[in-house]
C-alpha cells in the first residue's frame, strides 16, 4: 500500500453526511443475511440433532411425512418378531409403533390457530428417544386421554401447561407433562398414548414405526429383509438420515435469504457507488496532486477501492455487532421461534444460532459490494488528468 | 568562476490546444535555458502560457512539439509511470490552492511523496521534520490543513515540495491567495531554497512585488518570450 488506509479510514468518516446512508444500507443487507441464514441453521440443526443411530424409521413407501404415512397391524406383526431388532431386559422388542396426526390448536394469546404434531407413541416411543427428557410433570397414562407437551410448545399454544385441559377430535385431553426435546424435531411435538390416538382420532391404522437394532450389521440385514419381503411397501430408513431429509423447510429459508440479501446488496452497492462517485468528484483536486506528487493510476485505483471496501467493511461490521446483538437478547428474553414446517405443513420451534462461519461470510458479502461499488468511480478517479489538479476551483 | 551549471534546457517548444476547429497556440517556439540555483520568475497578462510552460517543464503536460531537458532527461519522451517517478524524484510542486490533503496532518501531507520511496519509517521522520524546520512550523506537525492559516497551509505545502530534495521547485502563483505578509514569508522561503540550498526555483507570478524575490525574470507574451 503506497497510500495508508489511515486516509481512506479518514476520508469515510470525515466525509460521514455522505457515508452514513451507505454504512447503514450495507449493515441492514448483513443483519439480514446473518439472522435469516441463522434462523435456516437452527431449522437444520433441529432436524440434524433428531434420533439415535442405533435406530431404523420404517413409513410406508412413496409417503413424504409421518402425518400421510400407514403402516398397518399385520406389518407391525410381521416385523416386530424380527430377530434383528433389539430387546429388553424383560425379552420386549424395543419398537414403537406411532401415529402422528396433525391437529390444529389455539395459539396463546388469541393469536389465531395453528397446525401441532400430534405423536402417538407405544410404551416404549419414550425409550426409544433418550433425547426427550421429561422435566415437568409425569408421562401419560396408557389407555386415559392423556398428553405431554414439549416444553417450547406449551408456551406457544393455549392451556398446554401442566394442567391444563385442551379439546382435540371433539374429545379433551389433559396435560400431565412436559417434556424437553433437547432441540430436536420433537421440541415441536405433543405426546400420548399411540392407542388412545387411535380411538381418538379413529384411525386404524399407524402412521410409522420406530425400532432399535441390535447392532449395524443387523440394521444392514433387517433393511434388506424388508425391502426384499413384495408383501411389506415399506420404506426403511436411519433414523438420523430420515430427519435431515425433513430440512427442505430450511434450504426454503435460506434460498429467501438469499433472495433478500442479494436483492437488498444491490440496492446497497447502487449506495455505495453512488457515495464513491460522490468523493471522487468532490476529490478531483486532491486526486490530482497525488499524481503530481508521483503517485501512479494504479495506486489511486486501488485506493479507492480499498476506501470502498472500509466503508461496506464498517457497514458489515455494524450488521454483524447487530445481529449478534440481537442473539443475546433473544437468548436473555428466552424467544423462540416458530414456522410453518413446508413438509408437515405444522409449526416447528427453533432457536437461532449465529455460528462464526456466517458471520465472516456477512463480512465478505459487505467487503464485496464495496469493492464491486467502488469499482467504476474508482477507475473515473485514476483516469482524471494530472492537470485536474490545477483547476482552481 | 566556473560556468553555471544547465538544469533546464527548453529547445523550440510549442503547445497548441486544438478545440475542434480552433487551435489555440499556448507556447510559440520557445527555447530557455535555466541554471542550477536560479530563482526565475515567469510573468506575463493571464493565458499568456505561463502555467503551460511551467507544466512542460514539470512533467505535468506535454508539448505539441519541442524538446524540455531537465538535467539532462529529456521529460517529453518519458511514458506516463516514468514520468511519475520521475516527478516524485526531481520536481516539487508548490500549487496557488495548496492543495494539501485536508484529512491528513501537516506532517503526513509532507510524508507523503516520501512514500514512494524506500526510506525507513525513521528516515522518513527524519525527513520530514527537517522539512518542516526550514518553513517554520516544526511546531505545527500534528495540526490539519483546515487547522493552519493560509500562509502556514502555503509554507507546508513547500514543505512538501522540498522533503524529496528534487533540484527543481515549481511554484505557480503561490503567493495568488495570501495576505500581503503569508506572501512575504513563502517568497522568503523560496528565496532561501535557491541562496542557500541551490535548488532552482521557478515561479509563475503576477506580482511584480514577488518578482523582485527572483534573480532572474522572464516575460511571456501570447506564448512567446519577450524581453
Ligand atoms: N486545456 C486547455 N484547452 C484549451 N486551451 C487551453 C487549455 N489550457 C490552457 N489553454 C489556453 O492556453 C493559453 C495559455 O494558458 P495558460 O493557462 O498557460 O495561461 P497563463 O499565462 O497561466 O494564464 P493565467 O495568468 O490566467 O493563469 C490560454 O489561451 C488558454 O486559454
Ligand atoms: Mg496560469
Amino acid at each position: 500500500m503506497k497510500l495508508p488506509i489511515r486516509y481512506n479510514i479518514r476520508n469515510v468518516i470525515v466525509r460521514w453526511r455522505s457515508t452514513l446512508a451507505t454504512i447503514i444500507g450495507v449493515a441492514l443487507v448483513v443483519a439480514v443475511y446473518i439472522l435469516i441464514q441463522s434462523l435456516a441453521a437452527g431449522l437444520e440443526k433441529s432436524g440434524r440433532n433428531t434420533g439415535d443411530p442405533r435406530n431404523l424409521m420404517i413409513v410406508r413407501k412413496g409417503s413424504t411425512a409421518e402425518s400421510s404415512s400407514q403402516v398397518n397391524r399385520m406389518q407391525l406383526q410381521t416385523i416386530q418378531y424380527l430377530p434383528q431388532i433389539a430387546r429388553d431386559a424383560d425379552g420386549k422388542p424395543l419398537i414403537s409403533a406411532d401415529l402422528v396426526v396433525l391437529v390444529s390448536l389455539p395459539r396463546r394469546e388469541g393469536a389465531g390457530e395453528a397446525n401441532v404434531t400430534m405423536r402417538g407413541i407405544s410404551p416404549k416411543g419414550a425409550e426409544l428417544r433418550p433425547q426427550v427428557r421429561l422435566v415437568e410433570g409425569r408421562w401419560f397414562t396408557p389407555g386415559k386421554r392423556e398428553a405431554v407437551v414439549s416444553t417450547k410448545m406449551a408456551q406457544r399454544f393455549a392451556n398446554t401447561e401442566v394442567g391444563g385441559v385442551f379439546k382435540t377430535g371433539g374429545q379433551e385431553l389433559r396435560v400431565v407433562g412436559l417434556f424437553d426435546g433437547g432441540d430436536t424435531a420433537f421440541d415441536s411435538e405433543i405426546w400420548m398414548d399411540a392407542d388412545e390416538a387411535r380411538s381418538l382420532f379413529d384411525r386404524e391404522n399407524y402412521s410409522s414405526a420406530l425400532v432399535r437394532m441390535t447392532s449395524p450389521e443387523a440394521a444392514a440385514e433387517f433393511v434388506k429383509r424388508l425391502e426384499s419381503d413384495k408383501r411389506l411397501p415399506l420404506r426403511v430408513d436411519p433414523e438420523i438420515a430420515y430427519y435431515s431429509e425433513q430440512t427442505r423447510t430450511s434450504k426454503m429459508f435460506q434460498v429467501i435469504g438469499m433472495f433478500l440479501a442479494v436483492s437488498m446488496s444491490i440496492g446497497a452497492f447502487f449506495a455505495a457507488m453512488n457515495t464513491m462517485y460522490a468523493s471522487v468528484g468532490a476529490r478531483t483536486r486532491e486526486i490530482g496532486t497525488l499524481r503530481v506528487l508521483g503517485f501512479r493510476r494504479r495506486t489511486i485505483l486501488l485506493s479507492f477501492i480499498v476506501e470502498g471496501a472500509i466503508l461496506a467493511g464498517i457497514g458489515g461490521v455494524i450488521g454483524c455487532a447487530v445481529s449478534f446483538a440481537l442473539q443475546s437478547l433473544s437468548v436473555a428474553l428466552g424467544w423462540q421461534f416458530g414456522t410453518m414446517s413446508f413438509n408437515t405443513f405444522s409449526e416447528v420451534v427453533f432457536q437461532f444460532r449465529i455460528t462464526p462461519q456466517l458471520a465472516v461470510q456477512g463480512l465478505i458479502f459487505a467487503v464485496l459490494v464495496g469493492v464491486v461499488g467502488s469499482l467504476f468511480p474508482a477507475i473515473r478517479a485514476s483516469r482524471l488528468p494530472v492537470i485536474a489538479a490545477l483547476k482552481v476551483v | 568562476m566556473p560556468e553555471p551549471e544547465t538544469i533546464v534546457a527548453i529547445r523550440n517548444l510549442s503547445k497548441v490546444y486544438s478545440q475542434g476547429e480552433i487551435q489555440v497556440t499556448a507556447l510559440n517556439n520557445i527555447s530557455l535555458d535555466i541554471a542550477r540555483g536560479e530563482f526565475l520568475t515567469l510573468m506575463g497578462p493571464s493565458g499568456s502560457g505561463k502555467s503551460t510552460l511551467l507544466h512542460i517543464i514539470a512533467g505535468i503536460d506535454r508539448p505539441t512539439s519541442g524538446e524540455c531537458r531537465v538535467q539532462g532527461v529529456n521529460v517529453t519522451q518519458l511514458n506516463e509511470s516514468e514520468l511519475a517517478d520521475w516527478r516524485n524524484q526531481n520536481v516539487g510542486f508548490v500549487f496557488q490552492t495548496f492543495n494539501l490533503i485536508p484529512v491528513l496532518t501537516a506532517f503526513e501531507n509532507v510524508e507523503l511523496p516520501l512514500l514512494l520511496t524506500k526510506l525507513s519509517r525513521k528516515q522518513r521522520q527524519q525527513l520530514v521534520s527537517t522539512a518542516l524546520e526550514i518553513v517554520g512550523l516544526a511546531d505545527r506537525s500534528h495540526h490539519l490543513p483546515r487547522q493552519l492559516s493560509g500562509g502556514q497551509e502555503q509554507r507546508v505545502a513547500i514543505a512538501r515540495a522540498l522533503v524529496t530534495d528534487p533540484s527543481l521547485v515549481v511554484a505557480d502563483e503561490p503567493t495568488g491567495n495570501l495576505d500581503s505578509h503569508s506572501a512575504q514569508e513563502v517568497l522568503t522561503v523560496l528565496q532561501s531554497l535557491s541562496r542557500t540550498a541551490n535548488k532552482t526555483v521557478i515561479m509563475v507570478t503576477h506580482d511584480p512585488k514577488a518578482a523582485a524575490y527572483g534573480s532572474r525574470s522572464i516575460h511571456l507574451e501570447k506564448g512567446e518570450l519577450s524581453n
